[in-house]
């Protein structure tokens, strides 16, 4: 069966919330199961936010995650929180640019990639949360490019439309790295 | 049915509201249920309905008591602190037989408490957070196309029997995003409503809503006449979800999205060899205790796992009246039961 138990950290306002937004939204495209589950919790005040997203071939029993198949990082302490709750052999995806310290795990494969610094060239930093599924889709296989760019289209307001290509610009970035 | 559309759970308690035909929505913000606010504030005016902020969660459920009066489906949520103001408002609608629906997307408590995740308010839901002799339906939804499906039940009921409903979550359900599927036309039950102090029109006499009976007889009959209602909603609106039973060496019992753990605590303990069923109370009130009884024989023990001390426990082992041991697991303050916690939990019970 295939199923990711995935959870995405950072700091609030790097978009941590709305990737997992497009990765559930399009996992529901592709008629797989799926749940979307935002920390809510006082930690957001400190600026930290996670989400956990499932995503399945068969119906979603707990959308709380305990053990994650991949985990993506987005700053540091989000990384030394949840690094142990990726089960052996799960994905760990970093962004490098924002994250210095290094994977203590040496069951798990990891990816770092300066996705903040790739944003930044491409002229839009808030893409580095893109590039980093892209990462996640190629390894995983768990949602196809296309239903990405479809869930785009239904999880953005109609106003922000016009970022898409580049945003798909941004996940082949991710996807071929 | 439509197209699967991903939304937050909140906002599926607002949109299922609408949809069975309430125009009225009453409430004070408080997290982690305010989405429900923002959508009706949102929503109300494109339908011609009323979205009211009110000054207090007091003024509220007063609101909702007034438009109720007046025949109307009404809606006000909150959050545990703020159901405990309602308390009082829901005391006298129920004494004076209105229909609404009452949302609480509880927190932990007990006091201010924190935002997270509970199920501390069970007791206060079905044993009367209020004072009196009266019963709310309480409906337990476990996912958000089970939020959107009961919202709209929960109106049904309320106009068909004239009583409180409340529909009980927490911050999981409420924040959560997963597909629903919307009906394209809801069921909804239509009840002439010829008790509503909806206006005269000069051709009737005066109805009247009350919850005051000084005369002690009087005041006795009413509450003989409330009892015989709760009987007859107790014989016919149970709703209960049971799974894996069948054989079960052990049955647990969880109620809402702590249910959801133990249906992954299911398939945990199967790869172990323990077969592990499920008792899912959809009604909290009333409670489906001819389903425990139904099984009482089967498993070597029974389990509540719960997001208090200890609360639907006591129901569960007034059901199984004495004929198993009924263990309990459960976590406060926001915590949340961990699935490893509760094999850990089943295997110390069986000995395994």
């Amino acid at each position: 069966m295939i199923k990711q138990d995935i959870v995405i950290a950072g700091f609030g306002g790097q978009g941590i919330l709305s990737a997992g937004k497009v990765l559930a939204n399009a996992g529901m495209l592709e008629d797989k199961y799926v749940s979307w589950l935002p920390s809510y919790g006082p930690e957001m005040r400190g600026g930290t936010a996670n989400c956990h997203v499932v995503i399945s071939e068969e119906p979603v029993a707990s959308p709380i995650i305990n053990d994650a198949t991949t985990l993506i990082v987005m700053n540091g302490p989000s990384l030394e929180k949840f690094e142990d709750m990726v089960v052996e052999g799960g994905l760990i995806i970093i962004d490098s640019s924002l994250v210095e310290t290094e994977v203590k795990r040496k069951d798990v494969e990891v990816f770092r990639i300066p996705a903040s610094k790739m944003a930044d060239d491409m002229g839009n930093v808030t893409y580095a949360n893109i590039i980093l599924l892209g990462k996640l889709i190629a390894k995983t296989g768990i949602i196809s490019k296309d239903s990405f760019e479809e869930s785009l289209k239904k999880v953005l307001p109609a106003k922000k439309h016009y970022m898409i290509p580049e945003e798909v610009e941004a996940l082949k970035m991710g996807m071929s790295l | 049915m439509g197209e699967k559309i991903l939304m937050k759970g909140n906002e599926v308690i607002g949109e299922a509201a609408l949809r069975a035909g309430c125009k009225h929505y009453f409430g004070y913000p408080i997290t982690p249920q305010t989405e429900i606010a923002h959508y009706m504030a949102k929503r109300m005016p494109m339908v011609g309905g009323t979205f009211v902020q009110a000054e207090s969660e007091v003024a509220a459920i007063n609101m909702v008591y007034g438009a109720a009066s007046a025949g109307v489906r009404a809606l006000t949520s909150s959050s545990s602190p703020g159901i405990s103001l309602k308390q009082e408002g829901i005391s006298y609608a129920s004494c004076a037989e209105l229909p609404a629906v009452i949302v609480n997307i509880v927190r932990c408590g007990p006091g201010l408490g924190g935002i997270l995740p509970a199920q501390c308010d069970y007791f206060q839901a079905v044993k009367g957070g209020g004072h009196g002799d009266y019963k709310m339906v309480v409906l337990a939804p476990c996912s958000v196309q089970e939020l959107y499906e009961l919202t709209v039940e929960a109106f049904n009921i309320a106009d068909k029997y004239r009583i409180l409903v409340m529909i009980m979550g927490d911050g999981i359900l409420g924040q959560m995003m997963e597909p629903v599927e919307f009906k394209d036309k809801e069921e909804i039950i239509s009840v002439q409503k010829n008790w509503a102090a909806s206006g005269t029109k000069m051709n009737r006499e005066n109805n009247v809503i009350t919850s005051i009976y000084i005369d002690p007889e009087k005041m006795e009959k009413h509450n003989l006449k409330l009892q015989e209602k709760y009987s007859r909603i107790a014989s016919s609106e149970v709703k209960v979800e049971t799974y894996n039973c069948e054989n079960a060496d052990i049955i647990v019992s969880a109620f809402g999205s702590v249910a959801r753990i133990v249906k992954n605590v299911i398939s945990m303990a199967e790869k172990e060899g323990i077969k592990v069923g499920l008792i899912r109370p959809i009604t909290l009130w009333p409670f489906p205790e001819s389903e425990f009884l139904k099984y009482a024989d089967v498993p070597k023990a029974f389990l509540t796992v719960e997001m208090n001390a200890g609360q639907m426990f006591e129901d569960v082992k007034m059901a199984v009246n004495g004929r198993k041991k009924v263990y309990f697991h459960g976590r406060m303050g926001g915590m949340i039961p961990t699935q490893q916690d509760i094999l850990d939990k089943i295997k110390e019970i069986l000995k395994v």
